[in-house]
């Protein structure tokens, strides 16, 4: 089709658009799409003027196939709100085939009751199509992106929850790390270690691997670059917690901890941290209890 | 949604302009949400860059662009100079301290903290060093 | 030039550095430090950063040259206060400061240079 035919249509369909906008908004309006939580009617009228009025934007632009055209971008906020209202997206693309289903059968059984020439029908019919797919790509978009702020967040959140820092005794704190490390969950372990050496004044942290499954590389990184920041702060880092299969492992991989001091076991670091901190523990005199 | 980036310029010829660099890039830090650790790394690499635009670059502009989505908050950094150009970017990066080079060290540690890096100099042409940082905002 | 207050505590001079520093301070804090351990004979120069929120590769580079140079006049240089987020920064940036004796408070700073060499090390070995 050439460029005049092409933009003869746009303009044609454009006008069909703003023209019908009555009845396409109340055949909409109906559509599961658009009811969210709460079925109100006027509020779905309203939404429906908004997002017919972006895509109508699109086809003046000649851009009813880009999804990232300002008609499109102009009312991702509006499908941000739809989306989160349908809140459950389990069956994602299902539920957004047949929203746009929804959208697109009314529309274009409106298109073919209008008086046009034989020559402006279909491809009119092939461009309404394309725009309302378009809207169900950006659809599916905004979920996604939801999504995965969603899992970005409770992952940190996740992250936070599972490093406690624990006072053992004045000057001495300790952080047993569960789980695998990676490179959030890391960072998040070195910050609130250090933010807690600095809150309680530790002279000595104890970080505890016993619950981490593998040392690579990047966790022994992550432990090394925690013991001099903490070093760097006036604090020594005990790292505790050392499994034989560990030790093995991180000697083949050629893992050096330079100064860092190592223990095997917690109990063992703490009765370092207590002799660096010039503290024994002796037995109580008899018959004081 | 996107918001439209916005950016701010400043001059660098005297060394008070390297701190008035740092204050402005903790603003734009903080604008874009980053976390203090976040901040810190960015006014960091800022104060490295903008003092290698002084004293090796014989002074030049610092441009500092925040942008930012409805999830992420990026901070730009765009360091120009019309100085002598670097005739090996390689070498300049490797980190200097033990032999004491100034100029090795702004560099390779800007691109360490920095979560994009790119630079581009030559003898006689001066040199543009782009860097950025990125957070996800809280939500 | 911004004059950093310098107080002796029994032979140990404080610098409680208060704002940010413009690089010809740094320098001339450097000159200053050197020049008053020689005058006040100082035993050891605590320098406190607990203020600053940023300390870049020029700070740290001077830190360290001003405990090597203290070292040579016969002072120990220890530097306290640093905060977790500057301390995180240096490591990134791969300054670890090797030999630079560090403490969490000046308080710790004083306990560390009143025993000598240090039978109470938080430094690598």
């Amino acid at each position: 089709m050439t460029a005049s035919a092409n933009h003869e249509i746009s303009s044609i369909v454009s006008e069909f658009l703003d023209r019908r906008r009555e009845p396409i908004v109340a055949e909409w309006s109906g559509s599961p799409f658009f009811q969210g939580s709460g079925g109100d009617r006027e509020q779905a009228a309203v939404d429906c003027a908004e997002v017919l009025t972006g895509l109508r934007r699109a086809v003046v632009a000649g851009e009813a196939d880009n999804p990232a055209a300002d008609g499109f971008a102009g009312i991702r906020t509006l499908l941000e709100v739809l989306a989160a209202q349908r809140g459950d997206d389990s069956r994602l693309v299902v539920d957004t085939a047949a929203s746009i289903r929804s959208l697109r059968d009314p529309l274009l059984r409106l298109w073919h009751e209008e008086d046009l020439t034989d020559g402006a029908v279909a491809p009119g019919a092939v461009l309404l199509g394309a725009a309302v797919d378009t809207l169900g790509l950006v659809l599916l978009d905004v979920a996604l992106s939801a999504g995965r702020d969603t899992i970005a967040s409770q992952r940190e959140q996740l992250a936070e929850l599972s490093t406690p820092v624990i006072k053992l005794w004045d000057g001495v704190l300790a952080i047993p790390l569960i789980g695998t490390l990676d490179s959030m969950r890391s960072q998040v372990a070195t910050e609130s270690l250090l933010q807690a050496i600095l809150d309680q004044q530790a002279q000595v942290a104890i970080l505890d691997i016993t619950g981490v499954p593998t040392v690579d590389t990047m966790v022994a990184q992550h432990l090394l670059k925690t013991a001099q920041a903490a070093r760097l702060m006036g604090a020594e880092c005990v790292i505790s917690g050392i499994r034989p299969q560990i030790a093995h492992t991180m000697v083949q991989l050629g893992i050096d901890l330079e100064e860092v001091v190592t223990r095997a076991k917690l109990a063992d670091a703490f009765t370092y941290a207590l002799s660096k901190l010039g503290l024994s523990v002796i037995p109580a005199a008899t018959g004081d209890v | 949604m996107t918001q439209t980036p916005s950016t701010e310029a400043v001059a660098i010829t005297t060394e008070p302009d390297i701190v008035h660099v740092r204050q402005i890039a903790r603003q734009a830090a903080i604008k874009a949400g980053f976390s203090l650790v976040q901040q810190t790394k960015l006014v960091t690499a800022a104060s490295e860059l903008a003092r290698n635009t002084l004293v090796y670059g014989g002074g030049g502009q610092a441009e500092i662009t925040l942008e930012l989505t409805a999830s992420t908050g990026t901070v730009h950094l765009t360091f120009t100079d019309g100085g002598p150009g670097i005739p090996d970017i390689e070498v300049a990066m490797t980190d200097g301290y033990s032999t004491g080079s100034g100029l090795g060290l702004g560099l390779g540690g800007a691109r360490r903290l920095a979560d994009r890096f790119e630079i581009e100099s030559a003898p006689g042409k001066g040199t543009t060093i782009r860097m950025s940082i990125s957070a996800r905002r809280s939500a | 030039m911004v004059q950093v207050p310098i107080i002796n505590i029994h032979g140990v001079l404080l610098i409680s550095i208060q704002d940010e520093l413009l690089d010809d301070s740094i320098s001339e804090l450097q000159q200053h430090i050197s020049e008053q351990v020689i005058e006040q004979q100082a035993r050891g120069v605590l320098i406190d950063i607990s203020v600053l929120d940023v300390v870049d590769s020029f700070l740290a580079r001077t830190l360290h040259d001003i405990a090597a140079t203290t070292s040579l006049l016969a002072a120990q240089t220890v530097v306290v206060g640093m905060r977790p987020a500057v301390a995180i920064t240096l490591v990134e940036l791969g300054l670890i400061l090797p030999g630079l004796r560090t403490a969490l408070s000046v308080e710790d700073g004083l306990a560390l240079l009143g025993r000598g060499n240090g039978t109470v090390r938080t430094g690598p070995r």
